[in-house]
């Protein structure tokens, strides 16, 4: 009998095991099927630019004769499969083309880019995540008082506000008006260069070499555009939380956890909390991701020399290499947050396993 | 009934009332303006708001009023287009997929999720930038990246009536899949559709900002909130009405679309009050 059980225990957890790999292998399959989809679509976007790829090379002065061998070179006389299939094994090299305005390989210029984007974002995804999370959780504790309705009214208007009018109007304000932080960029001049680090997040790198007075100069230029972006993220983690909380206090282990006298704090973190962690981390994965777009806005106003202005400004010099080579990075570092996040609440939350 | 809720709940009300009366500008914009929208004065260039010009003027000595009056319309125009656009392709398609189930199922959703794993500005600017800039153009790329969320739930909605009783009453009397959809999916699915395309209006309408804040949008001298708050960006020191007041414009009207989607949630879904 208890051998027959251990035997059935045994076996049972194999499959889970295998379960398991299956579940995970399926999710690969998923991840690089919408992979595909991304090359796709960056693909077709890329073929249908009305200007003409290859004046965009070699200017609307050259011959007959120059036209049709750049355009033999570029491969446009292929049919589309193949060139799809050149496309994809340029991308599996990092290889997105030579951008027509810095002149330099696309893939350098995003490295180059992406850490001051990637600063940005995560700062701003940390100050949405402290201050909204609480807020959330907080209005739906105390729901239907004034705290909720002010803390609904806050996450409205961020919902609402024109991020880059935001941006404009605090450099107005904060900027022109009482000189209170610096304009534009990421660092002062006289700064530039002195820390570099191996994380290429100029904060970071500043307190590994212990230069302070760079730390808070940085700390002085991120402080705005991130402060308006986490007020962004802020305003929809607040009250994505708020409804998850709700949830949770209308269940019946709440009821009896009050029957039997607990705390309303021990309800609250040590009950309630624990069941809506991982759909906050979820969310905070969102809110992430939804943050890629704001920065495009708010570097632009902000002169920050991240992805967004980048792009932008690519956008402004028709230069389609650069564009689609930064629309696949950021569409890829979406996968891979939700990838990340959808790993971590398997791991979190026990039913996944 | 639905008129009665509303009423009772003050912060959907205000945003209807701000929804109507865009609506009334919009309609009634050659009557509301002071001045013609795009005739330019360089002589009265940058002028502050006074009784004469009550925002004042930009650059080009247009009445900034008058540009914010038929900018409501671009805004309307935008908005409704993409709407009308989207919801009947975000319904066939989740509508499709979870009816028929199976790899139809797989397919159109692995295709939903490609459109979703997107930001959505980002891929709006993409499709702008390959399409060109203009107005129309503008409409196409933000509807391309509104849709997968209308088909989510389109999608979800059907499953939860798929096998109920009255539509398989309706199959076994011999009614095909677009029947079946048209008569009795879509009246069901229609309130939680509506609402979702409610909210969705305030991202629209940020969208299009964003779009005509980075010149992709509607093209000058066409009076639209996004790129009237741009251009002024120059002038921000010496007039600061050009950027603060179609910004605030843009803000109200987006508020508002949230505030009316949110009541309506509340009255038509009582889960989430």
């Amino acid at each position: 009998m208890s051998i027959a059980q251990t035997h059935d225990t045994r076996s049972s957890a194999g499959s889970a095991v295998l379960s398991g790999v299956q579940k995970l292998a399926k999710s690969f399959a998923v991840i690089l099927t919408t992979l595909l989809g991304l090359l796709i679509l960056t693909f077709v976007i890329g073929r249908m630019v009305p200007a003409d790829p290859v004046i965009a090379v070699i200017g609307d002065q050259a011959d007959q004769a120059t036209y049709d061998r750049v355009y033999e070179q570029m491969g446009l006389d292929r049919p589309l499969y193949e060139q799809f299939a050149t496309y994809l094994g340029n991308v599996a090299r990092l290889d997105f083309g030579q951008s027509n305005v810095t002149k330099n390989a696309v893939s350098s210029d995003l490295a180059r880019v992406f850490p001051a984007t990637l600063e940005l974002a995560t700062l701003a995804t940390i100050i949405g995540a402290v201050f909204g999370i609480p807020l959330g959780i907080i209005s739906a504790v105390r729901k239907g008082t004034w705290v909720d309705h002010i803390a609904r009214i806050v996450g409205l208007l961020g919902h609402s506000t024109p991020i880059f009018w935001l941006g404009t109007i605090v450099i107005l304000i904060f900027y022109a008006k009482f000189g209170l932080i610096p304009g534009s960029g990421r660092i002062d001049v006289f700064n530039e260069g002195l820390v570099e680090g191996p994380t290429h997040s100029l904060l970071i790198d500043a307190v590994i070499a212990g230069e302070w007075g760079v730390f808070f100069d940085v700390l002085h230029h991120v402080l705005a555009p991130a402060l308006i972006l986490g007020y962004a993220a802020m305003a929809y983690l607040s009250r994505m939380s708020r409804s998850f909380m709700l949830e949770q206090l209308r269940q019946e282990y709440i009821l009896t956890a009050k029957a039997k006298g607990l705390g309303q704090r021990a309800i609250i973190w040590r009950h309630a909390f624990r069941n809506i962690r991982v759909q906050l981390l979820t969310i905070v994965a969102l809110a992430y991701c939804g943050l890629l777009d704001g920065t495009v806005l708010i570097e632009t106003v902000f002169a920050w020399p991240g992805l967004g202005q980048y792009l932008t400004s690519a956008l402004f010099f028709a230069d389609m290499n650069a564009v689609l080579g930064s629309v696949l990075l950021i569409g890829i570092i979406s996968i891979a947050i939700n990838l990340l996040s959808d790993i971590v609440y398997r791991f979190l939350d026990p039913r996944t396993r | 009934m639905l008129w009665l809720s509303l009423v009772g709940n003050p912060l959907a009300l205000g945003g209807l009332i701000v929804v109507a009366v865009l609506v009334v500008i919009s309609a009634l914009a050659p009557l509301l303006s002071t001045h013609d929208p795009i005739a330019q004065d360089l002589a009265f260039a940058l002028k502050p708001p006074s009784l004469a010009n009550w925002f004042g003027t930009d650059e080009f000595g247009r009445d900034v009023y008058s540009r914010l009056v038929y900018g409501a319309r671009t805004t309307l125009y935008i908005s409704i287009l993409v709407t009308v656009i989207v919801a009947p392709i975000g319904f066939v398609i989740g509508a499709t997929a979870g009816y028929l189930g199976g790899w139809v199922d797989t397919i159109l959703m692995r295709i939903t999720d490609i459109f979703l794993s997107f930001p959505s500005l980002v891929l709006a600017l993409a499709f702008s930038a390959a399409l060109g800039p203009g107005i129309e153009n503008a409409v196409i790329a933000i509807a391309l990246t509104v849709w997968p969320p209308i088909a989510r739930l389109a999608r979800a909605e059907t499953l939860t009536f798929r096998h109920a009783d009255f539509v398989v009453a309706a199959e076994l009397q011999g009614a095909g899949m677009g029947r079946v959809l048209l008569h009795h999916i879509v009246p069901l699915c229609a309130p939680s559709i509506i609402i979702r395309l409610t909210l969705n209006m305030s991202s629209i309408i940020l969208t299009a900002a964003g779009l005509g804040f980075l010149g992709l949008g509607a093209q000058p001298p066409m009076p639209e909130w996004g790129a009237m708050a741009a251009s002024g960006r120059q002038y921000l020191l010496d007039a600061w009405w050009l950027t603060t007041v179609p910004g605030v414009a843009i803000l109200v009207v987006s508020l508002a679309f949230n505030l009316l989607g949110d009541g309506l949630r509340d009255i038509m879904d009582p889960r989430n009050a």
